[in-house]
């Protein structure tokens, strides 16, 4: 904040509250040249008012605020730029990335200022940490049999992953259910750990220019074949001829490529759904699946912890 | 001098009539889409699979319907009242008077097509469209022009205090929703707000935090200021009092709209200003609870068999109660607490229902039999049972959003002692809150049932009586003499 903007808003704020100030002492004097408790000159449809003086116990507890208000912006951020004399803040407000964010972190730390949020998240870490870096030491397959590990993998679970994967991790459309053992990315506990750190991105290129409503409705026939489904042959027949450009990525057989995260399209399970009609709009529009990155978020050892949870759900 | 020539002046009492029907109206509707709401949050088949039956669209269509259609007719009618008859003068214009009625109407009768449509600018409490927002400031600027140009031609000396409040509250929601509503349209149903991120934010809540101060609070003073003297028959209590916190309060309102921004992208130097002027704000606030209540010195024992009287001076109680929750509210350790659970649903409804629908209420039941030339409402028996259903559903649903606000606070921030996570997942807590939802769907029944007897009452009186005519002699001011 320019120190014009900082200046304009200290003035506007200690104006106002003295004109607060002068308010009430210009109504505790009886300015109005009647005595005190008898009625006022002025009477509005057989309406009319005491001049009584303002109730005591009232003017005391507005003082009071009034101190209290002046205490407050003396010591906290309030009045433009004047950072109050405890050097409090609630977060380091000005970053713009995850980097800047653990550089005014160490900088305040050093000069000593209260960053109330990085107090609090560093006292969690220095409270939880080690037993956190103790249960990472643990392979994941070994931690998805330990019921306390997996029931503190399962509280992060609910808080961090089932906004999308859903309370029973059984996912929803366009969100991966993770209690059956069909993985777009692989199942394995490494697999799982990497797809937590470091997110994936599942994009299905769009068809609609390249082929026409006829043809793609041929190709979802032909995809709806592949999983035992009840189909027409004949178009189906047809869809195969197309379905060169599909193997691409989904394989020959249509079973999918964990590299890339091309699913199985050959096992009836369906991350956006398995009509005719949703699989056409698939293969016209294209899907574009995000799993973020929560390796700077959660850090690895809780993500471990997550990543034995999430294995043990399809691994019992 | 004039007294020897005194004018005869007939009062415009058909627009305060039109607005009196229309608050009920209004109010029957906009409750019952609450009630309506609070069981689709235990029974969600209630939106019947149709997209504008959804609590998303509905819930607007609830907040504008009380708010604008119940509150504003209200504040507008009684205003209009009030202004001529503490002035002695008939209102500027009644052409005017009539668009102001007309207009607004029509406005509400826009909402109601447009929100379940999901037509919306997204801003809470200002979610009506680009055109919708154009037609509301004409409508106000027609009522800035007749109600100020009422306060000039007066024919008494001063000006009494109910009247600051009616027109500090005009001019106030007039500049909150011009900056407030200030949007690029790319369609005719579609806008963009010309601000962007925090700042966004903030003119939403500095708007949607002095629509409460100004329009749900400083209005509904006014309408205090001359109910709660004429029902108790009893001089108000303190002049300076009123001069005191009318300039105090709303001298600090305008401060206060950070406190829903806590802890958000919001600068710490603004959340704090915000929440110091909102702490202060309790004691101008408590003034005119103040006032109103010792009106009534004196005058107690009327409380016994006046239910009308009972009406408005329950409703200065919660007003009470919410002024000092609010600014309780506003601390931060405390928001820390209570933002984002039911508590603030609790406590807007502490104040909607409590204060601005009960001294509405009172003010209804004082005007109807006045309007239409009866010298007694058809039941005043009725009257005390509503006034009953009113408090019980009031006390039900505060009470349910409370201990449900409180439990869901606590429950969000509670962690494992062994490891640091959370101890419930968020719907756990949503599990939890349906039986505190259930009672404040029964509360909200009660409140309801209430208003539709309130309904029969005004119709029952109406039908028997017909419009009143009211003329009064007026000698003209003495600077008007002179100058004549």
């Amino acid at each position: 904040m320019s120190s014009f903007w900082s200046a304009w808003i200290i003035v506007l704020t200690l104006a106002f509250l003295v004109f607060i100030i002068w308010l009430l002492r210009w109504n505790m004097t009886n300015f109005t040249g009647i005595k005190e408790g008898e009625l006022m000159d002025h009477e509005y449809d057989g309406i009319v008012e005491i001049n009584n003086p303002l109730p005591r116990w009232w003017m005391i507890l507005f003082w009071v605020t009034i101190v209290w208000g002046f205490i407050y912006l003396a010591l906290f951020p309030g009045l433009g730029n004047f950072k109050g004399l405890l050097g409090w803040s609630s977060s380091n407000q000005e970053v713009l990335s995850i980097a800047e964010s653990k550089a005014a972190t160490e900088a305040n730390r050093e000069a000593g200022l209260i960053v109330q949020y990085d107090r609090e998240v560093k006292a969690a870490d220095d409270e939880f940490g080690p037993l956190f870096a103790a249960l990472s030491q643990r392979p994941i397959e070994e931690l998805a049999k330990d019921p306390e590990a997996t029931e503190i993998g399962q509280r992060l679970f609910l808080q961090n992953c089932a906004q999308c994967h859903g309370s029973n991790a059984m996912g929803g459309k366009g969100f991966p259910n993770l209690t059956d053992s069909d993985w777009l990315y692989g199942g394995s506990p490494e697999h799982i750990k990497k797809t937590l750190l470091d997110g994936r991105n599942g994009v299905m290129t769009p068809f609609g220019n390249q082929f026409n409503d006829q043809q793609i409705s041929e190709l979802a026939t032909y995809v709806l074949s592949l999983s035992g489904r009840k189909v027409d042959p004949e178009l189906a027949a047809a869809g195969q001829k197309n379905f060169a450009v599909c193997s691409a990525c989904h394989g020959a057989d249509g079973k999918g490529n964990q590299q890339l995260g091309a699913p199985n399209l050959t096992d009836n399970i369906w991350l956006y759904g398995g009509s005719q009609e949703t699989i056409e709009e698939t293969i016209r529009n294209g899907r574009n699946g995000v799993m973020p990155a929560w390796k700077d978020i959660l850090g690895e050892d809780k993500i471990h912890v997550i990543s034995a949870y999430v294995y043990g759900l399809s691994n019992d | 001098m004039s007294q020897t020539n005194p004018q005869q002046i007939e009062y415009n009492l058909k627009v305060v009539r039109q607005f009196t029907v229309m608050t009920i109206v209004w109010g029957i509707i906009g409750m019952a889409l609450g009630v309506w709401i609070a069981a689709q949050l235990i029974w969600p088949e209630l939106n019947f699979d149709t997209p504008w039956l959804t609590y998303s669209r509905l819930r607007p269509l609830h907040t504008n319907a009380v708010i604008f259609a119940f509150g504003t007719s209200a504040l507008m009618g009684t205003s209009f009242y009030i202004v001529q008859k503490t002035c002695r003068t008939k209102l500027f214009s009644d052409k005017l008077a009539s668009f102001v009625f007309w207009s607004w109407q029509t406005i509400i009768v826009l909402a109601v097509i447009t929100l379940p449509m999901g037509l919306t600018s997204s801003k809470e409490y200002a979610e009506l469209e680009w055109p919708i927002d154009i037609l509301i400031a004409l409508s106000w600027i027609a009522y800035v022009i007749v109600f100020f140009g009422t306060l000039v031609k007066r024919n008494t000396s001063h000006i009494y205090v109910a009247n600051w409040f009616y027109g500090a509250f005009i001019i106030v929601i007039a500049v909150l929703h011009i900056v407030n509503s200030m949007a690029m349209p790319v369609s005719f149903t579609k806008s963009y707000s010309v601000y962007a991120g925090a700042v966004d934010a903030m003119v939403q809540w500095w708007y949607g935090h002095n629509a409460v101060g100004f329009l749900l609070t400083a209005g509904f003073l006014g309408m205090m200021y001359y109910f709660v003297p004429k029902q108790a028959e009893r001089p108000v209590y303190s002049y300076r009092l009123s001069v005191v916190h009318f300039w105090a309060l709303i001298g600090l309102y305008i401060w206060a709209g950070p406190h829903h921004l806590h802890y958000t992208a919001l600068p710490d130097w603004t959340q704090s200003l915000g929440m110091v002027m909102s702490v202060i704000l309790f004691v101008p606030s408590w003034g005119g609870m103040i006032n109103g209540i010792m009106t009534l010195s004196g005058a107690w024992h009327k409380l016994k068999t006046d239910p009308i009287l009972r009406f408005l001076i329950v409703s200065l109680s919660f007003y009470g109660m919410s002024t000092f929750e609010g600014p309780m509210m506003s601390i931060k350790s405390v928001n820390a607490l209570s933002h984002y659970t039911d508590w603030t649903i609790g406590h807007v409804h502490s104040g909607a229902l409590g204060w601005v629908a009960m001294i509405t209420i009172g003010a209804m039941y004082y005007l109807i039999p006045r309007l239409w030339g009866q010298t007694q409402i058809h039941s005043v028996r009725w009257i005390n049972i509503h006034f009953w259903l009113h408090t019980i559903g009031v006390v039900l649903y505060i009470v349910a959003l409370w201990i449900s606000g409180v439990m869901q606070g606590l429950m969000w921030r509670a962690v494992n002692a062994d490891d640091g996570t959370l101890t419930y997942s968020f719907v756990e807590s949503v599990s939890e809150s349906y039986p505190f939802w259930f009672i404040r769907f029964v509360g909200g029944l009660f409140i309801v049932a209430g208003m539709i007897l309130m309904a029969v009452n005004a119709y029952r009186t109406i039908k028997a009586g017909k419009p009143t005519t009211e003329t009064i002699d007026v000698a003209p001011r003495e600077a008007a003499a002179q100058s004549a």
